[in-house]
């Protein structure tokens, strides 16, 4: 395969509900990352019935061309629609790069466009960047229940595909506003196996924590959830929100929506304070990232120590307090 | 019905330790096991049984020791199992292991209902499942909690983080599932007696029709370039006091300077 044939940086955009998933716009910034390096054109690829709107939501973010591709069978998410519409674009304008973000619907059909252009695919990734040797994207993504890092390359075909785990990578708006290609397409609706018979949406709101800029998450260390609004308390004086641990969330005292994690979500807010976590391999694939880390713990071994930037050691019923305490006064 | 389930032996990975001198993994010890969403996926095919009729098989790709996970699948209740096993398929990517269970379906099937579990936990992509269903070129359903007939269909429960789908998908087609509320069952007396009598069939490359340059490394589009254990970073400045108070007002200090809060 000539891979000078395959030139370009693809972006999968994608929505739900007429909103673009936050991940579309993050791996645009990751895009920008790799085209400073590749200097290829940064495109936004975005399917749906009707694609106006949604072009409009992603203008700003730093794409240099946004492909719209209308197809009235795409009122509502499907394997076959999304994964055939997708595969044609590549057919015709051959990317070398294609970025999915590793949602649900992602990674059902990320690995269907792969398998029809019988190239790689490298699941769920945490970090890009662009192989000094080859000039290939290195893929690095956690393997062995995020005990194990590997980097991946994709040397011999094209595109080189990834999805991308949410919550890794900014969204950031630029300014410069993409040029819109719109494109018309059809699909026979017999092509198209599977039916959405209904949508059942969760009780309340769901609760997002990746987009938050200050996360207080409490642990096994916490004891019960009767103690959780001190963390509540000290959240809201900063602005942020209650995060958790998988073991908080196993023993019931905290919704599973608040879990960090491994199989939670990635975070990498402003802050992170971390509290009666002892910092479990699993836990710190999820929160490693963040801006600045705080750990309090009694027990100065923890390995969350590892990777915080401040370390409190002592008894968190005790500092907690103290520091809402604290900032309270420095508020006043 | 003719249901297949695709079960994978993997080391628990709940019991992986890093070795802090090498920074590798220690897998020594750590015991295999049938990757926890195919067992899911397996109690799912059961009760599909139950419901409509039919049989169940399992297969697996893996050394001659992944036979005790299909014993384990017998055990349960299923009612034949096959191992998939050749040196040369060592090394494939998913895009691979895919086609050669691909490979394998057509070969023992057809079927009209084919079950993996989301991911396993090992190499943890969830990408087996969908490319084999598009070697196969038929329909899939991914993050399955529940599974029902529907007649000549199948309605599957689709998991998302904030909201559930309830599809109707017409078969042949591959679901993948995730841990739903029906947990696997127990094996019993009788069905383990059962089990290990039962011969389970062996494909190896001379009985699988399989393009060469589709498979192992060879067929494998990506390459594992290096692996390493997350890394650590970070110099943790120790916030001390006297009391706790102290250390509070200390900590708010640093974050005040650093422009945190
Ligand atoms: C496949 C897999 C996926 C996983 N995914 C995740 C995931 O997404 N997210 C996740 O978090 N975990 C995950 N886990 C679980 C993970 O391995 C740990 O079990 C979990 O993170 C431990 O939670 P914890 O730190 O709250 O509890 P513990 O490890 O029990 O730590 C409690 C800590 O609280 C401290 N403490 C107790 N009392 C006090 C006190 N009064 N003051 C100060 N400190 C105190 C203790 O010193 C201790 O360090 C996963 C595990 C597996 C196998
Ligand atoms: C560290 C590391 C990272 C890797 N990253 C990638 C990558 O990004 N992209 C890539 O293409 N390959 C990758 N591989 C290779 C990949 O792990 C293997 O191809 C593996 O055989 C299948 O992938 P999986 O374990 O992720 O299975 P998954 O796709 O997660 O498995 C999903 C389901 O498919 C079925 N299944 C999977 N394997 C078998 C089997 N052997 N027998 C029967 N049923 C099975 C099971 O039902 C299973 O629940 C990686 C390997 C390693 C060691």
């Amino acid at each position: 395969m000539n891979k000078d044939n395959h030139q370009g940086i693809w972006v999968y955009i994608e929505h739900t509900a007429g909103h673009v998933q936050r991940v579309g716009l993050e791996l645009l910034h990751a895009g920008r990352e790799l085209k400073a390096v590749t200097g290829e054109e940064l495109t936004a690829v975005v399917i749906a019935d009707q694609t106006g709107d949604l072009a409009e939501q992603i203008k700003s973010y730093g794409a240099d061309r946004i492909l719209a591709v209308d197809c009235p069978q795409c009122k509502e998410y499907s394997t076959d629609a999304y994964t055939q519409l997708l595969y044609d674009l590549i057919c015709e304008y051959h990317p070398s790069t294609v970025l999915v973000g590793a949602t649900e619907n992602g990674r059902d059909f990320a690995p269907r466009v792969a398998c029809r252009l019988k190239t790689g695919l490298t699941a769920d990734c945490t970090a890009l960047g662009i192989d000094e040797e080859t000039g290939d994207v290195a893929w690095t993504r956690p393997a062995f229940g995020g005990n194990l890092m590997a980097t991946i390359l994709c040397s011999n075909t094209r595109p080189q595909i990834g999805t991308v785990r949410p919550g890794v990578f900014r969204a950031e708006q630029v300014g410069t506003a993409a040029q819109v290609v719109r494109l018309e397409k059809n699909l026979p609706e017999q092509s198209i196996r599977t039916r959405i018979k209904e949508l059942v949406h969760r009780e309340g709101t769901p609760f997002r924590i990746g987009e938050a800029d200050v996360i207080v998450s409490g642990g096994r260390g916490m004891k019960g959830p009767e103690n959780f609004p001190m963390l509540q308390e000290l959240a809201e004086l900063l602005g942020g929100v209650v995060g958790a641990s998988r073991a908080a969330v196993d023993s019931g005292w905290i919704d599973s929506s608040h879990q960090v994690g491994q199989t939670g979500s990635t975070v990498r807010p402003r802050l992170y304070i971390a509290c009666g976590i002892s910092g479990a391999i699993q836990h710190l694939a999820g929160m490693s990232g963040s801006d600045q880390i705080v750990a309090i713990n009694q027990d100065p071994d923890a390995p969350i120590f590892k990777v915080a930037h401040y370390g409190l050691v002592g008894n968190l019923f005790e500092i907690v307090p103290a520091l809402i305490q604290e900032i309270k006064a420095m508020q006043a | 019905m003719k249901i297949l389930v695709c079960v994978k032996q993997v080391p628990d990975t709940t019991e992986i330790k890093i070795d802090p001198v090498t920074n590798t993994l220690i897998r020594t010890g750590v015991p295999s096991i049938m990757n926890p969403f195919d067992a899911y996926a397996v109690e799912q095919a059961l009760r599909l049984k139950e419901a409509a009729g039919g049989t169940v098989s399992v297969v697996s790709m893996g050394p001659p020791q992944a036979m005790s996970i299909l014993t384990d699948a017998l055990a349960m209740g299923a009612d034949e199992a096959h191992l998939i096993t050749d040196r040369r398929f060592g090394g494939s990517d998913t895009l691979a292991t895919s086609y050669i269970l691909s490979c394998a379906v057509r070969q023992l099937g057809p079927f009209d209902v084919i079950l993996c579990g989301k991911q396993a936990i090992d190499g943890d992509t969830g990408q087996v499942g969908p490319e084999m269903a598009e070697h196969l070129g038929i329909a899939q359903v991914t993050y399955v909690s529940q599974l029902r007939p529907d007649g000549d269909r199948l309605e599957a429960v689709r998991e998302h983080p904030d909201r559930q789908e309830i599809l109707s998908v017409a078969l042949p087609a591959v679901i993948t599932v995730v841990k739903g509320e029906e947990r696997p069952r127990f094996e019993t007396i009788r069905g383990r007696l059962k089990a290990n009598r039962q011969e389970i069939g062996i494909l190896d490359r001379e009985a699988l029709p399989v393009e060469d340059e589709k498979i192992g490394l060879t067929g494998s589009p990506t390459k594992v370039k290096r692996t390493f254990t997350p890394e650590r970073h970070a110099e943790c400045v120790w916030v001390e006091g006297e009391s706790a108070k102290d250390q509070a007002k200390a900590l708010c200090q640093a974050l005040s300077r650093a422009h945190v809060i």
